[in-house]
């Protein structure tokens, strides 16, 4: 099924044409003034190239901010329950990174954990990741620390690596094989070995995950947590732009009459997050929230599925009001003497 | 050792202060917080152009609080935040001391009359770019302007950072996490966005010291700050008082007065 191939830059457009006339929607970064955004697009023009991450994370192509779950009305005496039909559109996601694609791996870990959460697999069906390997890298990145690299093919169907004026691709799953049957014209078989591909960003490795992990039940209660948390305001824009953070809240908007249950995005960040209904809250100050944060990611993860809740992309970093360097604040973890 | 961690150090020595806010570099070559809780700990802090940002939504932090007397490094915006803490009894007088530069060097303000005189010979303004800002919005007809606001609104996803960086939003349980009624969606829906961003722009009507803090927490870059920016302007024309200009209570919104012109009050 893998297969290697090359495309050439103009080709692209044909790629999007043969999607659409699929009836696939296209989501992909595109520049807004100083931002990049992931939205719907037509055109490979459309489509920013240059940039390190979008703000936000694809997440929201398989679980999005607000999802309505069930509805029902009530009359006296009766409940009409209606079940949500889930409304996934076959989408296709391009141009994310190697990071953000591996993160898919990490929201089915617990979509699929127990109960198989419909809402999430149906889209996740509908969904083919095209990711586009790095060519830049900025403070906040740091995927080689946690097993990544800027052309990992880990979570995308296809990977596309910039070479010369155009690609190097890998289709990497049926998915991908799918995208290319669409369109194979596009994706032509070099004449002997590929095109040596451009050069890739260069992301140190900063800290050695493993170690980490090893660590972090032995300090649990240490200063460290609350030293780096003081500035944490608590708000929840490190989780909301996380590609892994998978934590919601289920909120019911009801009336005597009427009703719709919700599931919407949670924060471990936030106040409310663990607060009781008793009152009692287990995590009522910002640093334990902050550990939970960390320990969630680098401890329960590989302690439960045997893998990180985190992939470097750095995003919270780059969305924190108050310049919460996970990197920087996963060095010193490592560093503490205990 | 720069001018500001020499005054801070010496704040920590004399006791008059536990934890200094101040400012310490980040990552991209910005500024941060920094809380300090020792003379140790003020070897990050750096005092340059680049520290714009107003700090002042830290001291109603509890952890912070809980950590003993505070001094706070800051300009104009921190030292009206802290006018208005102190007006909406959040702060008490003398509990909070304000480091600031007086032509480069470091000035101690340990008294509201101490801060109150300093903002005197400091002229009220918005930043240009935000008044060029709400001239935009306002030359829009109020279809364009409803339409300009839902797309930006759009993007919205309540991750409240514009509520946790506002040195004003304080309240320990805000209304928007009241659940018992749940007066405001939690969901970050069209509807529940519009009433989280309405009823904030409302609630700092005549309380927003015009930091634009909120604004700049944004991950997702919506003007958020051009909502209570105005609010605070409406207030001022219509009832000559502004957010942060003294230490004394007179909040237009939830005063009342016999005198009122208004017929409908009376």
């Amino acid at each position: 099924m893998a297969g290697t191939y090359v495309l050439a830059l103009d080709a692209l457009e044909t790629l999007f044409a043969a999607l659409q006339r699929d009836g696939r929607r296209i989501v992909a970064p595109v520049a807004v003034g100083d931002r990049v955004d992931l939205r719907d697009v037509q055109r490979v023009a459309d489509v920013s190239s240059g940039h390190v991450q979008s703000v936000m994370s694809a997440k929201d192509a398989v679980f999005p901010k607000v999802e309505r779950l069930l509805s029902y009305t009530m009359t006296p005496g009766a409940v009409d329950l209606k079940d949500e039909p889930v409304r996934a559109v076959p989408t296709v996601v391009f141009g994310i990174r190697p990071c953000e694609a591996a993160a898919f791996a990490a929201l089915d870990a617990v979509f699929n954990w127990d109960t198989r959460d419909k809402f999430f697999n149906e889209r996740a069906n509908q969904l083919a990741v095209i990711g586009v390997a790095c060519t830049r890298a900025d403070e906040a990145c740091f995927c080689t620390s946690i097993g990544g690299g800027p052309d990992d093919t880990r979570g995308s169907d296809i990977l596309l690596t910039p070479a010369g004026d155009g690609y190097v691709v890998h289709v990497l799953t049926e998915k991908g094989e799918a995208i290319r049957a669409l369109a194979p014209a596009v994706f032509a078989v070099p004449a002997g070995a590929p095109p040596a591909t451009g050069r890739l960003a260069d992301v140190p490795q900063v800290f050695d995950h493993a170690a980490l992990t090893a660590k972090l039940p032995g300090m649990f209660d240490h200063d460290e947590w609350v030293a780096q948390s003081l500035r944490c305001v608590g708000c929840g824009a490190c989780a909301f732009v996380c590609p892994t953070c998978v934590c919601f809240d289920i909120q019911e908007e009801a009336d005597p009459k009427q009703g719709q249950r919700l599931r919407c995005w949670d924060s471990c960040g936030s106040r409310m997050f663990t607060l009781h209904a008793s009152g009692h809250n287990p995590r009522s100050k910002q640093s334990q929230r902050w550990r939970q944060r960390v320990y969630h990611k680098f401890s329960y993860y590989p302690d439960r599925y045997n893998m990180l809740g985190c992939v470097g992309c750095g995003k919270c970093t780059r969305a924190c009001p108050v310049d919460m360097n996970l990197r920087e604040h996963l060095v010193h973890a490592t560093e503490v003497v205990l | 050792m720069n001018p500001i961690q020499q005054k801070a150090r010496e704040l920590m020595e004399a006791g008059t202060a536990r934890v200094v806010i101040g400012h310490a570099a980040g990552t991209f070559g910005r500024r941060r917080p920094l809380v300090a809780r020792s003379v140790r700990d003020l070897d990050a802090m750096v005092w340059d152009a680049a520290c714009v940002t107003n700090l002042a939504g830290l001291l109603t932090k509890q952890e912070v609080r809980a950590a003993g007397p505070v001094a706070i490094v800051g300009g104009t915006a921190m030292l009206r935040s802290l006018l208005q803490l102190v007006a909406e009894r959040q702060i008490r007088d003398g509990d909070v001391v304000a480091l600031v530069s007086a032509d480069g060097t470091p000035k101690v303000l340990d008294s509201v009359a101490a801060v109150e005189e300093h903002l005197a010979l400091e002229p009220h303004g918005m930043p240009q770019a935000d008044r060029d800002g709400i001239a935009r919005l306002q030359a829009m007809s109020l279809q364009e302007r409803w339409a300009w606001w839902q797309a930006e609104l759009g993007r919205c996803m309540k991750c409240y950072a514009c509520r946790q960086t506002c040195p004003m939003c304080y309240c320990p349980t805000c209304t928007m996490d009241v659940n018992r009624p749940q007066w405001v969606p939690v969901a970050s829906h069209d509807l529940g966005n519009l009433e989280y961003h309405v009823v904030r722009a409302m609630h700092l009507a005549g309380r927003c010291v015009q930091c634009g803090e909120c604004g700049t927490a944004c991950p997702v870059g919506i003007p958020v700050h051009l909502l209570t920016m105005f609010a605070e302007e409406s207030a001022a024309r219509q009832f000559g008082q502004r957010a942060g200009h003294s230490a004394k209570l007179d909040y237009a919104l939830s005063t009342f007065r016999p005198d009122d012109k208004e017929t409908f009050i009376r």
